[in-house]
């Protein structure tokens, strides 16, 4: 039962650089127990990530890892999928690297549903640069950079990868963790994109300045305001109001890109125009 | 009082005292050592739900079990 964190971690490069009570740390090991209990071979799996304090997970992570440019994390690895589609070939973003800089490699990785797990580390706030609004940030919290208050709102990142034509959404935070870890291995599972919308608490940067003073309070939150996706579809707009829903939200089969382009090959090869 | 088939092991070079895994323990087996720490005051009382190894955002606390060392 114990994670054998050796065979996953970079031991040597631990403690890690996140704050005390950072939720990172949370969904960085929830991804590693849910590759371990998938079975998935890790040496066949590469991890890919972008910039921000999200991005930094992978260092510490045992696995074939690349740290790329700000918002690219997913057209490294769509070149990674491309050209050999045998991996399993996991993406972690932020808010900021994933719906801002990065926004549209992601609705066009739905768009594809080129095979990769993308599990955004959602903390509302740009952590690393000491915490301006992201695209993430709800109206009226309180950032560096919105001292009154954010007067704009937020995406929320789920409807949009659904808009885009994703085909595997989740959501989970971090204070699911068992959950958290679950749907991740569902979407590890999935033949197709899968997006997961991770809520991670940054206590320094959002925390502090949003009257939830401790990593628990942070995480107390996510416990009050999360609502499991079957409760989710019955509430009415006003119960539905300040509160987000958890679980699977989307799952249908849809054919990956890697296999539609095989085929092409494979048409192409025998002389045909595909 | 049986002693616990659970062993809980804290990492002192990783563990960045944030204190989540005292607070998610149902059975009050961690106190803080005051900095916010854990110590483990009650170890037979461990039921090895993992509330503490997986809220610790430091992978500095994890529970075996006896058997598994």
């Amino acid at each position: 039962m114990a994670l054998p964190l050796e065979k996953y971690l970079r031991v040597g490069k631990l403690p890690h650089i996140w704050c005390p009570g950072c939720g990172h740390g949370i969904v960085t090991q929830a991804i590693i127990r849910a590759i371990d209990e998938s079975g998935i071979d890790a040496e066949k799996t590469v991890v890919v990530s972008g910039i921000g304090c999200s991005s930094r997970a992978p260092g510490y992570m045992n696995f074939d890892t690349l740290h790329t440019t700000h918002g690219r994390a997913i057209p490294f690895a769509t070149g990674i999928k491309m050209a050999n589609p045998e991996l399993d070939v996991v993406v972690i973003t932020g808010d900021g690297d994933a719906a801002a800089i990065g926004g549209n490699h992601l609705i066009h990785a739905a768009r594809r549903n080129i095979g990769l797990t993308v599990i955004c580390f959602n903390n509302n706030i740009y952590g690393m640069t000491s915490g301006q609004y992201s695209p993430l940030t709800p109206t009226g919290s309180y950032a560096s950079t919105a001292p009154y208050g954010m007067i704009e709102r937020p995406f929320d990142l789920c409807e949009l990868v659904k808009g885009a034509g994703g085909s595997f959404v989740a959501r989970s935070t971090a204070y699911h963790t068992r959950h958290l870890t679950n749907v991740i291995k569902d979407a590890l599972k999935y033949d197709g994109f899968s997006f997961v919308d991770a809520l991670s608490q940054c206590p320094t940067y959002f925390g502090r300045r949003n009257k939830l003073r401790t990593p628990l309070d942070m995480l107390n939150w996510m416990k009050d305001h999360a609502v499991p996706g079957a409760s989710w579809d019955k509430m009415t707009p006003e119960e539905k109001e300040g509160k987000f829903p958890i679980g699977v939200l989307v799952n249908k089969p849809s054919k990956e890109l890697t296999k539609v382009y095989d085929e092409l090959l494979a048409k192409t090869a025998e002389g045909g125009r595909g | 009082m049986s002693d616990s088939p659970f062993e809980i092991a804290v990492n002192r070079k990783w563990c960045k005292k944030c204190g989540l895994c005292i607070a998610f323990c149902p059975k009050d087996v961690l106190e803080s050592d005051g900095e916010g720490g854990p110590v483990v005051k009650a170890p037979s009382q461990c039921i090895g739900c993992l509330l503490c190894e997986m809220h610790c955002p430091d992978f500095a606390i994890i529970v075996r079990r006896r058997a598994e060392q």
